[in-house]
């Protein structure tokens, strides 16, 4: 057994926990959820077991260091953020339905790093820029960022859909709504959001640092430092809204969804579309 | 007057903050697209002479450093210590207020409220401080004839978490403007063996007096098995007045700094040039030789000359030279060596061990930043006060025991101004706690 198998079996399992979740929101079987959970666990442990087995594996290559260092390995650790992100709301607020708005993301990102053909699967050294010790607390941070507007992106979604079917007058037999209220999730969107912008702080200045150490300047205006820093302003822009403007529901569901798009820029698109000093970061 | 109000309530408002920031943010998207800090022939090549005319007035290519791009960051600094300033008094006057004066009627009014009834005249037969401590509520309290008021808060310093995150901002720009201008970046090539005073601007490659000399003793180049860079590192040594003050080694990622001055592993490059050292063996004596790619070079005392006559190189990188070595009279030997391998020849009278390596150059990165202290301690107010701003919150509590009719009428009552469900389950806590007290005092006094 070796890890990527362990991360290909991880892939299916999220491909079928999300289909637990979708069941369980069409046809609301409260039941279900109990079997929803438990499996995303599972899933979750055996991702968690693949990721510690590549780490162990580059190290009996003698090139050992912590699988975080090409877009195959982050985009498995996104993927795994978003489900102990989401995992730990689960447990917080007992409401498990997030969950199908949730783990697709996370199956979308395993099935990316999976099956797509211009990302290397192969576990390369460190050239001399990658190694130092801020490479961990700069992905760490980036990513809990990261998975945190995903989720909260996943909540404006739900909330969206929510707020479409609600004015609709009420059957006269009342079918169990499974999707909590729309204040209530209003609230968790903002909750994550916040929590997600302290992270994606953290990880702006973790790597402003590290970048002090490798090339003597703290901020350079490549183009993943500035698309970090556009995502940090929208979020920012987005809390004045609320806080001051009072901004709240669809407007804050919608500017989540916009933000994670912004997000997914930053990760994603910036090493493909754009160059600049965290080509490491793209493909092979 | 009333101009500067107008003015100062436009320099306050949220509306120039979230105008300010998007103007950023959306104008910082055009620097990721169009390539910064190329020579205008570039942006000719790349769109056409009009657009690169039109882009070099409007600074695009430079646009980070643009008198626009300052600009609006002047105004986010601008808006943020005006909004600051106008918000922070009333703020003040909450965090340092007198509870106990509080308006006895909005203790009924607040939003967390219980009350309990107690039949008795007996003013002092309770210990509310004792109760709401036990709770986790230090409270003081005050007479006010015959009732009494105690009141608790928590975390009322957190009502600074908003105005520490913008002066934190304040404070990464002011360390950044100290660094601008007490501070340098630039760069230097310095081969192997040769040593320099002064390095150059990027950009602009004005030349700067360092103020001692460096020298790059050695250059060393590391490949894994795949071809991939492991590993680039120079030996340098810091000299002042011709005396030698540090050695140290630097790679990527681990500089030296000296005088405030910090070198940093950045690029190399490799010389159609050889190093050659030969020891003879008897005497230990031995030299080192820089020596250009097929020309022949001599040790006149030892009557010994050589070259490098032929190289297999990657791209600038050589991997084995070809020696040839002549002592005196004997007939030439040549041979193939990598860098570093050492060799013996064995002329008819002496032995020497000879050793050669491509040189180098080590590309250092140069930079001076008085400034990066501060925007470090700038970071980290940032972090606290997000903290404080987004998780803590300024949770008050009162309790209000009144002489009634009847007894006396116990009031409970609190509020926060965040996370007001935390503060409901707190609030309940404390509850139990004077219920808890009530009965006993009730049981002991049926």
């Amino acid at each position: 057994m070796d890890s990527s198998q362990l991360l290909g079996i991880t892939t299916f399992t999220y491909l079928f926990s999300t289909l637990l979740y979708a069941f369980l929101l069409v046809f609301k079987t409260p039941r279900l959820g109990h079997i929803a959970t438990y499996f995303t666990a599972a899933a979750f442990l055996i991702q968690t077991a693949g990721i510690a087995l590549r780490w162990v594996e580059s190290y009996q290559m003698g090139i050992g260091h912590a699988p975080l260092t090409n877009m195959y390995e982050s985009v498995v650790f996104f993927a795994w953020t978003i489900i102990a992100f989401y995992l730990a709301i689960e447990w917080i607020y007992k409401t498990r339905i997030i969950g199908a708005f949730a783990v697709p993301l996370a199956f979308f990102a395993m099935a990316y790093a999976s099956f797509s053909s211009n990302i290397s699967k192969s576990i390369s050294p460190l050239v001399p820029a990658l190694q130092s010790n801020w490479l961990i607390a700069h992905v760490i941070t980036c990513f809990v960022g990261y998975a945190a507007f995903a989720v909260a992106a996943a909540l404006g979604i739900m909330y969206l859909m929510k707020s479409r079917t609600q004015p609709a007058p009420t059957p006269l037999i009342k079918q169990p709504d499974l999707l909590p209220s729309l204040s209530f999730i209003d609230d968790l969107i903002h909750k994550t959001m916040i929590f997600g912008f302290i992270w994606l702080s953290a990880g702006i200045i973790t790597g402003a640092i590290w970048a002090n150490s490798a090339w003597g300047t703290y901020w350079s205006w490549d183009p993943k430092e500035t698309w970090s820093l556009i995502t940090w302003f929208f979020y920012a822009i987005t809390l004045h809204a609320r806080y001051t403007r009072g901004w709240s529901g669809k407007k804050i569901a919608l500017l989540a969804l916009i933000g994670f798009i912004s997000v997914l820029f930053t990760y994603y698109g910036v090493n493909f579309l754009l160059s600049g000093l965290h080509s490491y970061g793209s493909g092979s | 007057m009333k101009l500067i109000n107008q003015l100062w309530a436009f320099f306050a408002s949220v509306q120039l903050a979230i105008f300010t920031l998007g103007s950023i943010a959306l104008t910082s998207i055009i620097g990721t697209i169009i390539p910064q800090g190329k020579p205008n022939d570039f942006y000719v090549d790349y769109f056409d002479a009009k657009t690169a005319i039109f882009l070099q007035i409007l600074d695009i290519p430079t646009m980070y450093s643009s008198w626009w791009f300052y600009g609006l960051l002047g105004l986010l600094c601008t808006n943020l210590i005006i909004c600051s300033l106008e918000r922070l008094p009333a703020v003040w006057r909450i965090i340092t207020a007198d509870n106990l004066a509080i308006p006895l009627e909005r203790i009924e009014k607040m939003n967390s409220l219980r009350q309990w009834s107690l039949r008795t005249e007996e003013v002092d037969s309770i210990d509310w401080q004792e109760t709401l401590k036990s709770g986790g509520w230090r409270c003081e309290t005050r007479k006010l004839g015959d009732s009494s008021l105690s009141f608790s808060q928590k975390g009322r310093w957190s009502r600074l978490g908003v105005y520490i995150v913008h002066t934190s901002i304040l404070v990464i720009f002011f360390g950044a403007i100290i660094g601008y201008f007490f501070g340098f970046k630039g760069s230097v090539m310095i081969p192997e063996l040769r040593s320099t005073e002064k390095i150059f601007t990027n950009p602009g490659s004005i030349p700067i007096e360092l103020g001692f000399t460096i020298r790059c003793n050695s250059f060393g180049l590391e490949f894994y098995d795949n071809g991939m860079p492991k590993e680039y590192n120079s030996s340098l040594t810091i000299l002042e007045n011709g005396k030698e003050i540090l050695n140290e080694i630097i790679k990527v990622n681990s500089p030296l700094t000296y005088k405030g001055i910090t070198f940093y592993q950045s690029s190399y490059q490799g010389h159609q040039e050889f190093l050659i050292e030969i020891t003879e063996a008897s005497t230990g004596e031995s030299r080192q030789f820089s020596l250009p790619f097929q020309q022949q070079i001599s040790w006149d005392d030892k009557n010994l000359r050589f070259g490098i006559i032929n190289v297999e190189a990657v791209g600038q990188r050589v991997l084995r030279s070809k020696v040839w070595f002549k002592a005196g009279d004997d007939p030439a030997i040549t041979q193939w060596l990598t860098n570093n391998e050492i060799v013996s020849f064995t002329s008819v009278e002496k032995k020497y061990s000879l050793k050669s390596k491509q040189l180098y150059s080590t590309g250092l990165q140069v930079a001076k930043d008085p400034g990066v202290w501060i925007v470090y301690f700038g970071c980290g107010l940032l972090l606290l006060g997000l903290y404080m701003a987004f998780f803590l919150s300024h949770k008050r509590i009162w309790l209000y025991q009144q002489v009634t009719a009847k007894g006396m009428l116990i009031s409970l009552a609190g509020s926060a101004n965040k996370n007001k469900l935390a503060f409901v389950q707190a609030f309940t806590r404390l509850e139990g706690f004077v219920d808890q007290t009530i009965r006993r005092y009730n049981n002991k006094n049926p």
